[in-house]
């Protein structure tokens, strides 16, 4: 189906890896950045353990990072673009000193910002966030380019053994958007029911 | 009232420290908070020494004051309660982040130190200081403000049940009358 396969230097196509990252997801929990991120997450499957996100630019990672904390038997997978991530590069060095061993963030880098108009972001000059995130201390840092990668990257999210960074390289595709509900008390009281039991709607 | 201050302080070689960072302390740990996120600031190094100090709580220095925001969503989602600990210049930094718990039902505790208020001596503190209850107003977040040391722990009680009770984003900020108002002039004449 990917190109991928028979020519090394294509670009991965987003969709399938989202599909593969999520890929009998069990227990995992999934935060979505804004923008297509969210409609790939959601196009592998609307699930109460998804917090897709619709605004707040640049919370993914962060909100990762305390929920991980707060829930430190589950594993956590952060799906954001590379926009998203630029806006918050500090929250790496947090993530890094932190070191939460449930956490993983995957940057889908399509070297643009894909809702706007398809403007470069970054990463299409060379900034490199694998580096920036081995730099500032996550040692499980790479640049992911094959499907292959994608399922290594996949294991490490779903088995939880260390804080692990990947800037996975993307085709800047646009694609039918795929939404979720857009009304962040659904996203908020389902997500909190389905990890926490009916309690949570008691406080 | 310099002078009755020195007074009171009497024969002691220093003057008695406040014992407000020690309340709050309390009011925090009773309201359930596990997480204590902050860009450290003077007015609170003594809350963040406490909770340092205490190995049910894990506080998380930040870059910038609104990683704690999403961090404090993330905690919520998790079933953990947390607080936000910030000087008044670091409000201006979050403003755009408090859509989150604002539009997702979510509580969000922040303690602001103030400056820019009450004897500063700085002028460059003085916009986002005179801004910070407007704009974090303009976001929806609900603002107390506390001005006299033996009301600080009821008002960070006040504000922790309004917090966790109604999901809503609440600062509390405490007034430079409080904390005392810096002067690295006097500093820098020493």
């Amino acid at each position: 189906m990917t190109t991928s396969q028979t020519n090394p230097n294509a670009l991965l196509h987003r969709r399938d890896v989202v599909n593969e990252l999520v890929r009998a997801r069990g227990e995992l929990l999934v935060i979505a950045g804004l923008g297509a991120p969210n409609w790939d997450v959601s196009a592998a499957g609307d699930h109460a353990n998804n917090f897709p996100l619709w605004g707040a630019m640049g919370a993914a990672s962060m909100i990762g990072l305390g929920l991980a904390l707060a829930q430190p038997k589950r594993k956590v997978l952060v799906i954001t673009g590379d926009g998203e991530m630029l806006m918050n590069l500090g929250s790496l060095a947090t993530i890094a000193v932190e070191a939460p061993p449930n956490l993983v963030v995957a940057v889908l880098d399509n070297e643009r910002f894909g809702e706007t108009g398809m403007q470069k972001t970054h990463t299409a000059a060379g900034v490199d966030l694998a580096a920036v995130a081995t730099a500032v201390g996550i040692r499980a840092s790479r640049i992911v380019r094959t499907m292959a990668e994608v399922t290594e990257l996949r294991d490490l999210a779903h088995q939880g053994r260390g804080t692990a960074f990947a800037q996975i390289k993307i085709a800047p595709e646009a694609l039918v958007f795929v939404m979720p509900p857009a009304d962040g008390v659904i996203l908020t009281s389902r997500f909190r029911q389905s990890v926490l039991g009916d309690e949570a709607l008691y406080n | 009232m310099t002078e009755v201050a020195a007074k009171s302080a009497g024969a002691t070689a220093s003057p008695a420290l406040p014992t407000w960072p020690d309340e709050i302390y309390r009011v925090l740990k009773d309201a359930g908070v596990k997480q204590v996120a902050m860009v450290p600031d003077a007015g609170h190094s003594r809350l963040i020494r406490s909770f340092e100090a205490d190995p049910e709580t894990r506080v998380v220095t930040l870059t910038t004051e609104e990683e704690g925001v999403a961090m404090l969503a993330g905690a919520w989602l998790g079933g953990e309660r947390g607080v936000l600990l910030l000087q008044s210049s670091g409000v201006g930094n979050c403003i755009n982040m408090l859509s989150l718990p604002t539009i997702c039902h979510m509580p969000l505790l922040m303690i602001v130190t103030m400056r820019g208020d009450w004897g500063e001596f700085n002028p460059w503190q003085i916009p986002m200081g005179q801004g910070t209850r407007a704009a974090l107003e303009s976001v929806g977040v609900i603002v107390n403000k506390v001005d006299e040391p033996h009301l600080v722990a009821s008002a960070v009680q006040g504000a922790a049940h309004l917090a966790f009770n109604t999901w809503k984003p609440v600062a509390l900020l405490i007034g430079q009358r409080v904390l005392g108002a810096k002067n690295f002039k006097e500093l820098a004449r020493k």
